[in-house]
């Protein structure tokens, strides 16, 4: 498979074109818009969070394929997962699309490996990270946008 | 000369590489340009064997770079046709030539409640120098708006003066629409209400003719990267008499005539806004990129992209769901479009996959973006080496995109 395939697979352009948990969460106890100056890709994620656990995880906004399709993946993943879990998730799937593909944490990851071939364009990696980003920052409360720039 | 592109083609070393394994399709002109052998030539002999500072060494090697150096000077007036090389200022590109005349004209003679008037389709380099200086001064900035073929609005235009208008700040031609303005009228009407004009002409300058005198602008900014010279050089053409007038912008060596711990007395134009050892290197090349340019002809270079122009419109236009942002009747060889649930973003990868190069974002120009509400764009812009099989390389690149998406 190319490169671009591997970066296009049928899963994120799936996801990209119909997103999943995609809406507000009006009990949400954590939101937070992210953005990237760069692209122009605008997302707010929203959690619901109850006895340090993700009960519910939502978001809206728009942008390319790579970072839709990586916000809804994450919204599907992380529910019902506790704070070290997601914690421990974020720091795998870091670790994937910046460095590539790993056997060990493609395992761990389940679908969210599909990410994987992000790591081949430097330049995508701030997509598909976006949403990860904005998760972070919205479960530690911390004040303003996130920006990947 | 005729243009014949092929030829041309071979001027450019770079051109002939590929990227991601498929034959290099550079179409971000509008970003910068590819170098014809005879710039890099330069830069190389430059630093081989012409090397020195300028205007202060007494001995040969010196006089000898001072010489190539102020040659170029002439050759840009001569180019754009200023009335004195002493109106030509060397700076490190047109941003900086901009950001010169807000700081040194701006702060010198606006003053609060003063009108500054930009357009809706300037780069940001046009808005924030202006921005900056409305805020150091309490003066107001209005924005002539744009219709929405990507037009200026020549009647919300000229309704926009009053008393208290100073200065007028727009492109001869929009980075991310293409358009070119009708800078001479503009200019005309603005005159008449005693406003000096800055024309922003880094995306005019490297495909049409320019003529300051004819055009009446005061201030003109170009940049030599995009004209295919050097990176981190520009020029600022001002008229002699509000140079004349204007405080230095940065200070140091050069730019005195002499100082002592009481008192400095500033140079005569243009040193008075060189501060420091110039880029001589940039200059030189620069120089080679206009001897380039002079050889094939301006009208020739526009003709060229003019056709290329029509020809992508027509065959862009045929693409279904594909809508080009910037359809104004006068424009450069640039043309801005998105796809119908496609970002941008992901055209611009799956096109770089079959090595085609294109700009994808806000071009710089967010509130363009906004205007057209879209959040970014895809941009294909020529020079004079693109040619028929870069334009089918980039429509068959939107059909992968178009398979990829289905």
């Amino acid at each position: 498979m190319s490169a671009l395939r591997q970066l296009y697979q049928e899963m994120i352009i799936d996801h990209g074109k119909r997103p999943r948990n995609f809406g507000t969460l009006p009990d949400a106890t954590h939101h937070k818009e992210g953005f990237n100056p760069l692209c122009g890709d605008r997302l707010t994620i929203y959690v619901s969070e109850k006895n340090n656990v993700v009960e519910k995880i939502c978001f809206e906004g728009s942008g390319c394929a790579i970072s839709v399709a990586s916000a809804s993946l994450m919204t599907e993943v992380l529910q019902g997962k506790t704070r070290a879990e997601v914690e421990a998730i974020f720091d795998d799937f870091h670790e994937l699309v910046t460095k590539g593909h790993n056997v060990v944490l493609e395992d761990r990851l389940g679908k969210l490996a599909v990410l994987a071939g992000v790591a081949e364009f430097p330049a995508r990696v701030k997509c598909a990270i976006l949403a990860w980003h904005t998760l972070k920052a919205a479960m530690a409360d911390d004040a303003g946008t996130v920006s990947t720039e | 000369m005729n243009h014949n592109v092929d030829v041309l083609r071979k001027d450019f070393p770079l051109l002939a590489q590929t990227a991601r394994g498929k034959p290099l399709v550079y179409l971000d002109n509008s970003a910068t340009s590819q170098k014809p052998q005879c710039v890099i030539d330069a830069l190389q002999h430059y630093y081989s064997h012409d090397n020195a500072n300028i205007h202060r060494g007494v001995y040969e090697l010196s006089e000898r770079a001072t010489k190539e150096y102020e040659d170029v000077r002439v050759l840009v007036q001569q180019f754009i046709n200023a009335k004195s090389a002493d109106e030509i200022i060397f700076v490190r590109g047109a941003t900086e030539a901009i950001n010169l005349v807000a700081a040194s004209y701006g702060r010198t003679n606006i003053k609060a409640q003063d009108e500054i008037m930009i357009s809706a389709m300037e780069h940001h380099s046009n808005i924030v120098p202006w921005q900056i200086l409305c805020e150091q001064t309490g003066a107001v900035l209005k924005v002539i708006p744009i219709t929405d073929e990507g037009e200026m609005d020549l009647d919300a235009y000229q309704k926009l003066f009053s008393s208290r208008t100073k200065l007028l700040a727009f492109a001869h031609a929009s980075n991310a629409l293409g358009t070119i303005n009708p800078a001479k009228e503009m200019i005309r009407i603005a005159h008449s209400h005693n406003v000096p004009v800055l024309l922003d002409g880094a995306q005019a300058f490297p495909h049409m003719p320019v003529d300051v005198q004819d055009l009446e602008c005061d201030f003109y900014v170009l940049s030599s990267h995009k004209a295919y010279g050097p990176t981190g050089l520009g020029v600022l053409y001002g008229k002699s008499e509000l140079l004349n007038a204007m405080p230095p912008y940065q200070s140091g060596g050069d730019m005195i005539e002499s100082v002592s711990f009481e008192k400095t007395t500033y140079n005569k134009l243009p040193y008075k806004f060189e501060a420091g050892t110039p880029h001589i290197a940039g200059v030189i090349g620069f120089g080679a990129a206009i001897h380039y340019m002079q050889k094939i002809g301006m009208q020739q270079i526009a003709l060229h992209e003019q056709e290329l122009l029509s020809y992508a419109t027509k065959k862009l236009s045929a693409i279904p769901d594909l809508r080009i942002i910037g359809t104004a009747k006068n424009k450069v060889g640039v043309i801005s479009f998105v796809l119908k649930g496609i970002h941008p973003h992901d055209i611009g990868t799956i096109l770089d996959d079959q090595g085609i190069a294109v700009r994808v974002g806000h071009h710089c120009a967010m509130p363009v973006m906004q205007r057209f509400n879209v959040p970014a764009t895809v941009r294909a812009s020529f020079g004079l080496y693109n040619n028929v099989s870069d334009i089918d390389a980039l429509c068959e690149g939107l059909n992968e995109v178009k398979r990829l998406f289905a």
